[in-house]
């Protein structure tokens, strides 16, 4: 997919302006996140199995290449295939074979974001298979031509009434004046369109949300049940999955599923979780007669041992787009490319380059909630800052923020200087700060001309504290001496 | 190079891992211990707690439950469930021994099939491996007797389970599963799909807006059997 992220100033701007859009957004504040503590409140163990769900994927992590010949093992063994891909255009080019060689005319495919990092429904589309998207919100967002805007709500900045002129214009075999208000019956055509396409495809290409190495299994989790019909009832499996999905054994797939709805939903669990492992066995009545998985690589590798090596641990669960205030401001496309959010601003400038992605990592405040909520506890805002640190090595960025930073630099490695240089702005702008706010600033309108910019009323911290001042128990602050 | 060996060399040489051989049967000894880790104290319960808070949970994801004595009330219990909601006198079951052998003629005029799912099927019974009480999930394996589709393709979704293996967490299962194999002569092996299903299925794609039936059953319906055959 061709990024948009370097127009992300841009894009943002839009975002802010786009009315159904933000009314999207809103809902998510509500949502998500309230689900999310409600259901950890309902799990006194919680907190542990973070940690232990961390440690499962920290430990694979060192053991990668051992874990995944084990892997590889396991589904021969159970009479599937394993492809190695290091590019996106391997990936593209394998799927596309086995496509072919199954003369397969439709592929079902249930949500799966690394095929839209390697943007395998073009790649079909030109060699004349017909690729379906089967979970609703990538339906939508597929005969939209869209990318996703979300980990797993793909088509969250949708009304519904965007959603039914979406419909209008691709069903067009179904009467022109018919009642699409109500989301009931936007999902009664979309299941019943995709229930035709479910039953004819040749082809199921699903995502893995995990790899299990003790029997070759991939795991897939779904509220529809898209996933199942796609694996299930056509004559070829294909399963589409980053290297980094590998756990070690069904027990501790199971801790990670215990986190991972939980996170992103809110719910105990998804619906449908499903292990499945090679293509059907001896006299099964259903299932594939063929299995393959694809595993992909697509600059994992590069970050194994990086600085961002942790970020390899992520299960794709939602949960920091949806307590980021960037995201929850400007949405999932604003950033340009398939993820979003503070994974996506860490992972995206790994994928498709730190120039071509380097807003990204200033989509953030760093104020840290992405990572408090992160069931694999990522340090994302330090990868985020990590980001930062070598655009500046890298020259990147522009001339004046480069130069006050730099001067920022110089100051606070000069105590003194610094303290003396703190006082006298203090002074000077708690003096002409107009009723203790000012409404323009020079230097500072990026943040003035939306909002005033509050003036400083005292001395500074260390000026109050040289002073006698302290905190008391509570933190409510006494003086002692000083002026107030 | 093929990209397998590009791959795994990489990962090598970017590990910096100080003995291969030693982590090599590390690894090894960990996939075949399969060691448990902590299981939420809710996963621990006896018998009776597990199948009320089976019971609990199942309802809280919108299934709905019946509890009987014997498999032979089954028949029954179906014919109630069509009327209650009105549906044609139809039914796919699974040709599993304890569903297909049950006199499915005694009191019902029901019009049976037998086998996998197809496309127009309207209401479905098969036979769960186990569930599981710590979030009301039924387990349900793929094989001969129970087909995958049946679970998937029907609106209504009528499953039976052997109260006594209602497990009170996932881990208990799995054990299970992997002595059920050993026993079949497949140790090390698991049946080629094995389904958590939790709650009809549903979708909140549209404005956030909870809808049942996305493209999955849009009812679930429990049938939990106290009788302890085997």
């Amino acid at each position: 997919m061709q990024s948009t992220s370097p127009n992300f100033t841009q894009n943002a701007k839009d975002a802010l302006q786009d009315d159904p859009l933000q009314a999207a957004l809103a809902k998510l504040t509500d949502g998500f996140p309230i689900q999310r503590l409600e259901a950890a409140a309902r799990l006194p163990e919680f907190e542990d199995l973070r940690d232990e769900a961390r440690d499962i994927k920290t430990h694979v992590l060192e053991n990668l290449d051992l874990y995944l010949e084990a892997y590889e093992k396991k589904v021969v063994e159970s009479g599937g295939h394993v492809h190695w891909c290091q590019t996106a255009e391997d990936a593209r080019e394998t799927i596309l074979k086995i496509c072919q060689n199954a003369n397969a005319k439709t592929v079902t495919k249930s949500k799966s974001m690394i095929s839209e990092e390697i943007a395998v429904n073009d790649f079909l589309e030109e060699n004349g298979i017909e690729p379906v998207e089967t979970d609703l919100g990538e339906y939508i967002i597929q005969l939209r031509d869209e990318p996703p805007s979300h980990i797993i709500a793909p088509a969250i900045h949708l009304s519904k009434e965007q959603v039914a002129d979406t419909f209008r214009d691709a069903h067009t075999d179904l009467e022109k004046d018919r009642p699409l208000d109500e989301p009931r019956a936007l999902l009664e055509e979309a299941r019943a369109k995709l229930r035709t396409k479910f039953l004819s495809a040749d082809v199921g290409l699903t995502g893995a949300n995990m790899l299990i190495a003790e029997t070759g299994t991939n795991v897939l989790v779904t509220n529809e049940g898209n996933a199942d019909l796609t694996n299930n009832l056509p004559r070829v499996h294909i399963v589409i999955a980053s290297i980094e999905k590998i756990v070690p054994t069904l027990e501790d797939a199971t801790t990670i599923l215990r986190v991972l709805a939980r996170s992103a939903t809110g719910q105990d669990i998804s619906v449908y979780t499903t292990f499945c492992t090679g293509p059907r066995q001896l006299n099964d009545l259903d299932g594939p007669e063929e299995y393959h998985v694809v595993l992909l690589d697509n600059g994992r590798t590069d970050m194994i041992g990086s600085e961002f090596h942790e970020m390899l641990r992520c299960i794709r669960c939602g949960a920091c787009l949806n307590h980021c205030p960037v995201y929850k401001s400007v949405g999932g496309h604003a950033y340009g490319w398939v993820y979003s959010g503070p994974m996506g601003a860490v992972l995206i400038p790994n994928l498709i380059g730190m120039e071509e992605a380097q807003h990204l990592p200033h989509a953030s405040t760093l104020c840290g909630k992405c990572e408090s909520v992160c069931p694999m506890r990522i340090p994302l805002p330090k990868m985020l800052r990590r980001w930062r640190e070598r655009q500046f090595k890298a020259e990147l960025g522009s001339t004046r923020a480069r130069w006050a930073l730099k001067s920022w630099v110089w100051l606070v490695k000069r105590p003194r200087i610094y303290r003396l240089a703190m006082n006298m702005s203090v002074a000077i702008l708690g003096q002409i700060g107009f009723r203790g706010r000012f409404k323009s600033l020079p230097f500072a309108k990026g943040w003035t001309s939306k909002r005033d910019l509050a003036a400083p009323t005292g001395d500074t911290f260390l000026s109050q504290y040289h002073n006698g001042a302290r905190g008391d128990q509570s933190g409510e602050l006494i003086r002692r001496g000083g002026r107030k | 190079m093929s990209g397998r060996d590009a791959i795994l060399g990489k990962i090598k040489s970017n590990l910096d891992r100080p003995n291969d051989l030693e982590s090599k049967q590390a690894i090894q000894n960990r996939l075949q211990a399969h060691q448990k880790n902590l299981i939420p104290q809710r996963g621990e319960l006896n018998q009776d707690q597990r199948i009320a808070l089976f019971c609990q949970e199942a309802s809280r994801v919108n299934a709905s439950i019946v509890e009987l004595m014997h498999f032979d009330e089954i028949p029954a219990a179906v014919s109630e469930y069509l009327r209650t909601h009105q549906l044609p006198a139809k039914v796919k079951i699974a040709p599993h021994k304890d569903i297909a052998s049950l006199d499915w003629d005694v009191n019902t005029s029901l019009m049976i099939e037998e086998g996998r799912g197809a496309g127009d099927d309207g209401v479905s019974v098969s036979m769960a491996f186990g569930g599981v009480a710590e979030t009301g999930t039924l387990v349900m394996t793929s094989g001969p007797e129970t087909p995958t589709s049946l679970n998937f393709l029907p609106l209504d979704h009528i499953v039976v389970v052997r109260a006594h293996e209602i497990a009170g967490n996932y881990e208990a299962i799995w054990e299970r599963i992997r002595d059920v194999q050993t026993k079949r002569g497949c140790e090390g092996t698991v049946p080629r799909t094995v389904n958590w299903i939790t709650g009809p299925s549903r979708t909140a794609d549209i404005e956030q807006t909870l809808l049942l039936g996305a493209h999955g059953p849009q009812r679930l319906h429990i049938l939990v059997i106290s009788e302890a055959t085997t």
